[in-house]
């Protein structure tokens, strides 16, 4: 199965969980300590700026989207004992790229039973970075129902936005160059945490990729 | 994945697997309001059969229609072929209107691969005569598959599924054995000798199936049944004396029925043939999944149409 996000490909050459690190190319930007922290406090700034978790849904956008929203509700339950509802939301379909390559497999859209209409929907996604998962993220939401409100929750902006898109909630504004790769990995994906920054060769974030 | 889809031998693991995990999130698409996926947006379908259909030729066209594909259904009668258009010019004058897939039904077999030297389109298998019917194959598995999946009952490798009837005439159990033996399952054909396909030995000896004459033997020891339609408008001459004596030696009748075990689901690709290859008891019966295969046929072919279509790069 094939991640959605460019910017999610897991790494082929990478190292097996658990290792130290050492042998990946570039440098770690954010640990898995500060990684934690900054989703604790995404957590409190949804809830402050929903005055409550009174009518919340996360989505996450598979394949990494998906954990940091199931982490970001766990946090949310921590703080106010509301357990709020999770769900995943795969934009295969609605890239703007799809022509571009051989088709590449959807991976599972799931909307919680209460559904989205009438909520406030939080996205929440790896890397912000053209833009254009975020734009194909809010085409497929529009089939799916109408929520009230939509904002968006990203672990790292690394800039270079090709529409007019921002995040409501950042964990990390990291300034990169295009011919950078952002690489996020996470225990549930990959078996170990850390947001990495390494030069080119890049297959990925190449102009009209999504990110 | 490659350009066009003739034949289940066209298929390796990983693509039958690719196909099978997209029809999967299809399905869910199924049960909601907006019936609506913009995945081909802009890309135009023809579904061209010389053949009656109903099922196949509609699920074609709203697998088309749900992925945002204009779908355009020509039937050979009332078309120029009843003019007496030849089949290259025909497909030849329809794929210069501009058309990104041409699905498929013609009577004779290897017309879809005839069809797909001459054209640019991707050329979609829809049943070539006695030959192969890919997408019944695989919706047939996928069904089985979930099934299996949803009793608990394993994988659908190393189960036993009996294809039974009119194996000569039969496009699908050629797509089904090839497939379902490609996914590791043990297949036993039963038919009368009759309308056992001439060649069969050596053919299921080298591709890993087993025959019989007998139902009665298979019966007990199957983990899925699939019956197959007497077709009849293929039939020139006796193939049994009557159609009482084919349901009393080859039919799925209600005393059959008890020789299965409960949890066993019976196939049937359609249309039925009530009381001639199988009887109502078994055709509503819990087990049966034929409905389910309907629906699952809607959700395979959009996935095939979506994997052949969405992207560029397919292989030739």
């Amino acid at each position: 199965m094939v991640p959605s996000g460019i910017e999610q490909q897991p790494d082929q050459q990478g190292p097996p969980s658990g290792t130290s690190g050492e042998d990946r190319p570039g440098r770690v930007v954010f640990d898995a300590d500060e990684i934690a922290r900054s989703l604790t406090r995404i957590g409190h700034e949804i809830l402050e700026r929903n005055r409550g978790a009174e009518d919340l849904v996360l989505l996450g956008v598979p394949s990494r989207g998906v954990p940091l929203a199931q982490r970001i509700a766990a946090r949310i339950a921590a703080v106010e004992g509301v357990e709020v509802p999770v769900g995943s939301l795969d934009i295969t379909f609605y890239r703007d790229d799809l022509r571009k390559n051989p088709a590449r497999g959807p991976q599972h859209t799931e909307i919680p039973p209460v559904g989205i209409d009438g909520k406030t929907v939080v996205l929440v996604d790896d890397v912000l970075y053209s833009g254009r998962t975020v734009r194909a993220a809010l085409d497929a939401m529009n089939d799916l129902g109408r929520p009230d409100v939509v904002r968006l929750a990203v672990l790292v902006d690394r800039g270079h936005r090709e529409l007019p898109i921002r995040a409501d909630h950042v964990g990390k504004n990291l300034p990169s160059a295009r011919s950078e790769r952002v690489m996020v990995r996470l225990a549930e994906t990959d078996g170990y945490e850390e947001v990495r920054i390494a030069e080119g060769p890049s297959n990925v974030g190449r102009k009209g990729e999504q990110a | 994945m490659k350009k066009h889809l003739l034949s289940v031998h066209d298929l390796s693991m990983d693509d039958v697997e690719t196909l099978f995990a997209t029809a999967a999130e299809m399905h869910d698409v199924q049960h909601r309001q907006v019936k609506k996926l913009p995945a081909l947006r802009g890309r135009t379908v023809i579904n061209l059969f010389f053949e009656d259909s109903t099922r196949t030729r509609s699920s074609f066209e709203i697998a088309g229609k749900w992925l945002s594909a204009d779908t355009i259904n020509i039937t050979g009668k009332g078309s120029s072929a009843s003019k007496g258009e030849s089949l290259r010019d025909t497909v030849l004058t329809i794929c210069a209107m501009g058309v990104d897939a041409l699905v498929m039904r013609h009577s004779a077999s290897g017309a879809a691969l005839q069809v797909s030297q001459w054209v640019d389109a991707a050329v979609i298998n829809a049943g070539d005569g006695t030959h192969e019917h890919p997408s019944q194959a695989l919706l047939d598995a996928y069904t089985l598959q979930r099934y299996f999946e949803a009793k608990n009952l394993g994988p659908l490798e190393g189960k036993h599924v009996a294809i039974v009837g009119d194996l000569t005439h039969s496009r699908v159990f050629r797509s089904n054995v090839g497939l379902l033996t490609k996914l590791g399952a043990r297949v036993t054909v039963v038919a009368p000798p009759t309308l056992m396909p001439s060649g069969v030995g050596p053919w299921s000896q080298d591709a890993g199936y087993a025959t019989s004459y007998d139902l009665d033997e298979v019966l007990p020891t199957a983990d899925a049944v699939m019956m197959l339609r007497v077709q009849k408008e293929r039939m020139s001459g006796g193939f049994f004396p009557t159609g009482r004596e084919y349901t009393v030696g080859y039919g799925l009748t209600r005393q059959r029925l008890s020789l299965l075990r409960q949890d066993v689901p019976i196939l049937h690709p359609g249309p039925m043939n009530r009381g001639l290859e199988i009887a109502a008891d078994a055709a509503d019966a819990a087990s049966s999944v034929v409905l389910d295969q309907v629906s699952a046929g809607v959700a395979v072919r959009m996935s095939i149409l979506y994997h052949l279509l969405a992207g560029e790069g397919n292989e030739k």
